[in-house]
């Protein structure tokens, strides 16, 4: 039990701590920290990372310690990493206990989708890795960008009802209800989510999404190649009722990373819902390859 | 009995478990693992911090936990087959696997993952124990449990602790869904001190108990009222052997999950090679669970390092292909 309690008040939650030497090897696990390290840039230091990290393309030659709900400790402890920089979402619990009890660094993210959170994360990455002032640069951007996009949106009065699919294998498709990333990201692009009736990903039936009253479909790329297209999706049983929805389709981890790009994918989002009218561009940013 | 199957099977689960201890994703030489061990015990070895860590906090708790699970499945595994005289019986048909799962199920739809220590394990052993409990209670017909009747309620119980774990699966978020497939595979990650002395007592004790059924079971292979015509007091004996692998069950499941393989296809391994008798088959598929368990763990830290494999399907993976290997061979045999 006291190992236990030890390793509990090793686990820093936020707070930035000071240390005497920055972190060199650094274990990350959440896509939208990673990106937020390389955005500092600060990728360099990065050993590897979790498999929900998938951008930008370098960090995919990187080792990779597993899903972030399943990592493992000694994996993790062999890469003689100095800091583990962790979501809140990350476990399971007991391997985080045991990795701070070997005597690793381990810091937790608060998880969330909002803008504010996204700012806290990254003054907090800057901090640790000392990286202040680049914190601050990335930070003023991103609330410029937002600044940006809620005039554009302002100028704007539709407010377009979309559902955001995630997938559509055999059954239904799993569409994003209350308190989701998608909706967060919706919320953000000026839209709203069609499906409010539950929390989370959930089945959705045909006459379900045909009675939403959502004019179009938001999902994402590899969801929609996996079916064969858009062609192809819209021959499926399941959208038979969305025959008057445009399809939408995004990288997963562009649209819903909640890292430095979302300003910008919630532009593009924004513009894609809205078809006959301008939403200004955001200003080329370094942490942003070309889409 | 001869001791030679003994010390085989004893020599198989120390390689197994040596191995479990030198190898992981971390090279440590064989030497600093020694040290760090003897320093654990108490003695005066010199050895870093991290070594000591990695050897006596993550790979030895997780050896023990692996022979642990994986002895006590396998244990139950043979002495339910041979209660049941039924091949296919495993700890599942007493609905106790599916109880635990229902419990620990609902544990993380309630949040259990954020509370971390004991609640998922408790939970677990308390819906495999209400299981039991229920089993029981539906299968007794004036104060005797028939085995039919007892393997049927096991299987409706089965049934119903899988519709309600499947509606809490539906109803689940997305985060609570990953973590509840992880957990259906089976994993020794969360293996610490803390929770081997929550599981021990209850292996220990099937360890010690289930062996003395030996000839009672081998009795019952001649039926029910041969074996009281032999003076076996067949229904204590099913009461107990049930009641005390359903504690051993339901404990090592609450907190490893339903390992897979182990408890259903291990004795029948032991049987193919050594023959049906209990007296030497409870004991070597209880060496052989651990040993399989063991070595399945080691592979499935290191296959995929710096992440990992969940056990379950690594036991099923390597214990699959060698029991079908066994089967031809055996089938050759009794045709030559």
């Amino acid at each position: 039990m006291r190992s236990l309690l030890l390793a509990a008040a090793l686990v820093v939650s936020g707070a930035a701590v000071a240390f005497a030497e920055p972190p060199k090897r650094i274990v990350v696990a959440g896509n939208g920290l990673t990106e937020i390290v390389y955005a500092l840039g600060a990728g360099d230091r990065i050993a590897a990372v979790d498999t929900t990290s998938l951008y930008p393309k370098r960090v995919q030659d990187l080792p990779k310690v597993g899903y972030l709900r399943a990592l493992a400790a000694e994996g993790i402890l062999s890469l003689k990493p100095d800091l583990l920089l962790v979501t809140e979402d990350a476990g399971p619990p007991a391997v985080l206990a045991q990795m701070a009890g070997a005597g690793l660094r381990v810091v937790k993210a608060r998880e969330g989708h909002s803008a504010e959170i996204l700012a806290e994360r990254v003054r907090m990455v800057g901090a640790i890795l000392e990286r202040g002032d680049a914190a601050g640069e990335l930070e003023r951007s991103l609330a410029a960008d937002f600044a940006v996009l809620a005039k554009s949106l302002a100028a704007s009065p539709a407010r377009p009802r979309v559902v955001f699919v995630l997938s559509a294998g055999g059954g239904a498709p799993l569409a994003a209800g209350a308190e989701t990333s998608a909706e967060a990201i919706f919320k953000l692009a000026g839209a709203v989510n069609a499906i409010d009736g539950y929390k989370g990903y959930k089945p959705l039936s045909a006459e379900a999404l045909a009675g939403s009253g959502a004019t179009a479909i938001v999902t994402v790329t590899h969801s929609l190649q996996a079916l064969g297209g858009e062609a192809a999706m819209r021959a499926l049983p399941q959208f038979a009722g969305a025959k008057n929805m445009r399809i939408v389709a995004f990288d997963a981890d562009y649209l819903l990373g909640f890292g430095p790009r979302t300003a910008h994918a919630a532009r593009d989002l924004a513009a894609a819902l809205r078809p006959n009218e301008t939403i200004g561009e955001l200003p080329k940013r370094p942490w942003i390859a070309a889409q | 009995m001869t001791l030679r199957p003994a010390f085989v099977a004893s020599a198989w689960l120390l390689a197994a478990c040596l191995a479990a201890l030198a190898l992981g994703p971390s090279r440590i030489p064989l030497g600093d693992v020694a040290a760090a061990l003897l320093h654990g015990a108490g003695l005066d070895f010199d050895v870093d911090d991290r070594t000591l860590a990695i050897v006596a906090s993550l790979r030895l708790p997780r050896m023990l936990m692996a022979a642990l699970v994986g002895g006590m499945l396998a244990l139950a595994g043979a002495t339910l087959q041979g209660l049941f005289r039924n091949p296919l019986a495993d700890p599942g048909v007493l609905g106790i696997t599916g109880g635990a799962t229902l419990g620990a199920v609902a544990a993380i739809f309630f949040g259990a993952s954020a509370m971390g220590g004991a609640v998922l394990p408790l939970a677990g052993f308390a819906g495999a124990l209400a299981a039991a409990v229920a089993v029981d209670r539906l299968a007794r017909v004036d104060g005797r449990i028939p085995v039919a009747s007892l393997l049927l309620s096991g299987i409706a119980l089965e049934s119903l602790s899988r519709a309600l774990t499947g509606v809490l699966i539906y109803a689940s978020d997305d985060r609570q869904l990953r973590d509840i497939t992880l957990w259906l595979l089976g994993s020794y990650a969360g293996a610490s001190w803390d929770r081997l002395l929550l599981i021990a007592p209850f292996a220990i004790l099937a360890a010690c108990t289930l062996p003395f059924f030996a000839r009672g079971l081998d009795a019952l292979m001649l039926g029910e009222r041969e074996a009281g015509h032999l003076g076996i007091p067949v229904e204590t004996m099913k009461r107990l052997a049930v009641g005390v692998a359903a504690l051993g069950v339901g404990a090592v499941v609450s907190v490893a999950g339903p390992v897979g393989f182990v408890g259903l296809v291990v004795p029948h391994l032991v049987r193919l090679t050594h023959g049906p008798g209990h007296r030497r088959l409870i004991p070597l598929a209880a060496a052989y669970g651990a040993a399989l368990s063991v070595a399945a763990d080691t592979l499935a830290r290191i296959l995929v390092a710096p992440a990992e494999l969940p056990v379950g399907l690594v036991t099923a993976a390597i214990g699959a292909p060698f029991f079908a290997f066994l089967i031809r061979r055996e089938k050759r045999r009794l045709a030559a």
